[in-house]
């Protein structure tokens, strides 16, 4: 039994020294699906801002009636810009082709983009963006260098500009962010903003996690109650075993 | 009631008049006597009979939504997370029980081990149950192509491509496994037939030959003493015990405590941190692309970590074909007198404990980007990994072992 917990002990310290990342450090996208409102919010940012050239082909409009306390009129009328029928999925109407002129990529779908990426990653990308005149539409990320992707927020957060680490009193933290031309929100409105929508993005990325956690756990409370009667059977029956 | 119970009676014996149905009770169950101190290394053959059970019954249900399509393959298994009812959770489930069937066939594999289960006289029984692995291993690599992300894909294309480096056939071998010159369609429709007809059908089959082998010698246990050897006056062991009912009921709760931690993974982590679902696996497949980082899944790494600690891509793919085959010949490399570890000496104690240090820290380095350190790591740890094996007829000849009693000790 020792040896096995030493094993136990030396496997989780191996997988603690894991992955070395490169590259600045995440920011803490703190997601949260608990509040209905929040998501809603987070829905009307993605279908203003990131659905004119993203798409999300596996989610369907009528899903967010059942999952987000909307009525159908309501999704209708502010969420629903592409497309007349409410069991259709967030389709797009530009183009691969086009987009692939116009920005040298074409915009990948965002169904499960959260999923791939992860929620921190999306949060520290749409904060990252910052002016840079050595790119072509003036703008680069932190997070993504050289993303081809324009600044589709900057009047809600403004223009940032890169402080280099030196001239930083924190040198060790790398390169940071600071707000050049200040935008509709101010800093702390526009993280909330980008969590709301990067929360949405989450529930886009797997609408089951709404009922997932909760399905989990009356199914294990169930299994516990299922494994005191088959322990007692199990005593009972070995009573008789020595 | 006693109508009831007097009508099932005579069915019973309906039938077994025509079929050996109260033989087969008997021999497998009523009368099987197992010996009485199976500890907690004694469940997971059990557990990954539940294992196979769980992919085979989400297995059909997802076929019924599936489409086995290089265009629409990704969407479908999204149209599954999303529009089929419950849709979810059999895939987590599945997903969740591929990672688990390999958790519990190393786990079982490793109490071989440790009590010296695939000693004489059960050699057949180990060998049944290599092959059962290696089935597994295939149908594992098969089913991993079909959500069609881009570490299906390209994780497929670098095993498949291993097979080139074999001289003269390799390229033709790899073109005939493919079906074309890259992973495509033809790749997924043929994977998608193996995984859900041929191979389910061959992994059932030496599931009940594995069964009936043991059946047949009988069950080791922790103390790796035959209980045969004892017998009362009416033939039965002193020290077995009928597996119906005893097993049947220990085993009950053993399922009911291992579905409780499954069920934390499929309904709390299914991804489990990128380990059981890849992120990148979310990205749908796509040729032109090729990811920056190619791994396979984790239970294939500690044998992908071999392949490339080996410096010639010959000699990698002979090194990962021999480390997963040496386990073949397990029953004739072990020369100790005692088959179970609470009777051995250091030396195999210490053997074991460091081939199970390697074995892990393979599967670790296999997931990782080979930088120098890495690699050095993964020849060194490889050297333990097969010195474990072809060492094993010296040391544990030469080990001290303890006297071992001929009863059972609990």
């Amino acid at each position: 039994m020792r040896t096995i917990l030493a094993l136990a002990l030396w496997v989780c310290a191996t997988v603690g020294i894991a992955a070395g990342s490169h590259g600045p450090e995440l920011l803490d996208a703190n997601v949260s699906l608990g509040s209905k409102a929040s998501l809603q919010r987070g829905a009307r940012t993605f279908v203003n801002y990131c659905l004119s050239c993203h798409s999300a082909a596996y989610m369907r409009y009528n899903r967010l009636v059942e999952d987000l306390d909307l009525s159908e009129e309501a999704v209708e009328k502010n969420l629903m810009f592409t497309t007349n029928k409410i069991g259709n999925t967030m389709t797009v109407a530009m183009q691969p082709q086009d987009a692939e002129q116009w920005f040298g990529v074409a915009p990948p779908d965002l169904s499960v983009i959260a999923r791939s990426r992860g929620a921190d990653w999306l949060y520290s990308y749409l904060l990252g963006f910052y002016l840079d005149d050595s790119r072509p539409r003036g703008m680069n990320n932190l997070y993504f260098p050289d993303t081809a992707m324009p600044h589709v927020l900057w009047e809600l957060q403004g223009l940032q500009r890169l402080v280099e680490a030196q001239e930083d009193a924190h040198a060790h933290r790398g390169p940071t962010l600071k707000i050049a031309v200040p935008g509709k929100l101010d800093p702390s409105q526009y993280e909330k903003t980008v969590r709301e929508l990067v929360s949405f993005m989450v529930y886009v990325g797997e609408p089951a996690k709404l009922i997932r956690y909760r399905v989990g756990f009356w199914t294990i409370a169930f299994l516990l109650v299922l494994l005191a009667a088959t322990y007692l059977m199990k005593r009972d029956y070995w009573k008789d075993i020595h | 009631m006693n109508a009831v119970v007097k009508g099932l009676v005579e069915l019973r014996d309906w039938v077994d008049d025509r079929f050996p149905l109260m033989q087969l009770w008997n021999d497998h169950m009523g009368r099987y006597y197992a010996p009485k101190n199976f500890n907690f290394w004694y469940y997971f053959g059990v557990f990954s009979m539940v294992v196979l059970a769980i992919q085979i019954v989400t297995g059909i249900w997802l076929v019924m939504n599936y489409k086995p399509d290089a265009a629409t393959a990704f969407a479908s298994v999204e149209y599954i997370m999303r529009d089929v009812d419950w849709g979810w959770l059999i895939r987590y489930m599945h997903s969740t029980g591929s990672s688990f069937f390999f958790i519990v066939i190393y786990l079982h594999m490793f109490r071989a081990l440790l009590y010296g289960s695939y000693k004489k006289p059960r050699e057949l029984v180990w060998i049944l149950g290599m092959f059962l692995y290696l089935t597994l291993m295939a149908e594992a690599f098969c089913g991993y192509l079909l959500p069609w992300g881009q570490m299906s894909y390209w994780g497929a294309q670098v095993i498949i491509s291993l097979f080139g480096a074999i001289p003269f056939v390799g390229e033709t071998l790899s073109l005939w496994i493919r079906g074309d010159y890259v992973v495509s369609d033809i790749t997924l429709n043929r994977f998608f037939s193996f995984h859900v007809i041929a191979l389910p059908f061959a992994i059932a089959g030496l599931v009940v030959l594995h069964i009936i082998a043991l059946h047949e010698v009988g069950s080791n246990n922790p103390d790796g003493i035959e209980i045969k050897d004892n017998k009362d006056a009416d033939g039965k062991p002193v020290d077995g015990i009928p597996f119906h009912p005893y097993y049947t009921v220990k085993d009950s709760v053993g399922v009911v405590a291992f579905l409780i931690v499954f069920s934390a993974v499929v309904f709390f982590a299914p991804e489990f941190g990128g380990w059981f679902l890849e992120h990148n696996n979310f990205v749908p497949a796509n040729p032109l692309k090729t990811p920056d980082h190619i791994v396979p899944v984790w239970y294939f790494t500690p044998f992908y970590a071999i392949l490339r600690a080996v410096p010639d891509k010959l000699f990698g793919v002979m090194a990962m074909g021999a480390a997963t085959m040496v386990f073949f010949l397990l029953p004739w490399l072990d020369r100790s007198p005692v088959k179970s570890i609470r009777y051995r000496g250091p030396i195999f104690k210490t053997a074991l404990v460091l081939f199970v240090i390697s074995f892990i820290s393979l599967g670790y380095l296999g997931t990782q980007n080979p930088t120098n350190l890495y690699t050095w790591l993964a020849r060194g740890f490889s050297l333990i990994y097969f010195g474990f094996f072809l060492l094993m007829p010296f040391y544990s000849k030469v080990d001290k072992t303890k006297p071992v009693p001929d009863r059972l000790t609990g």
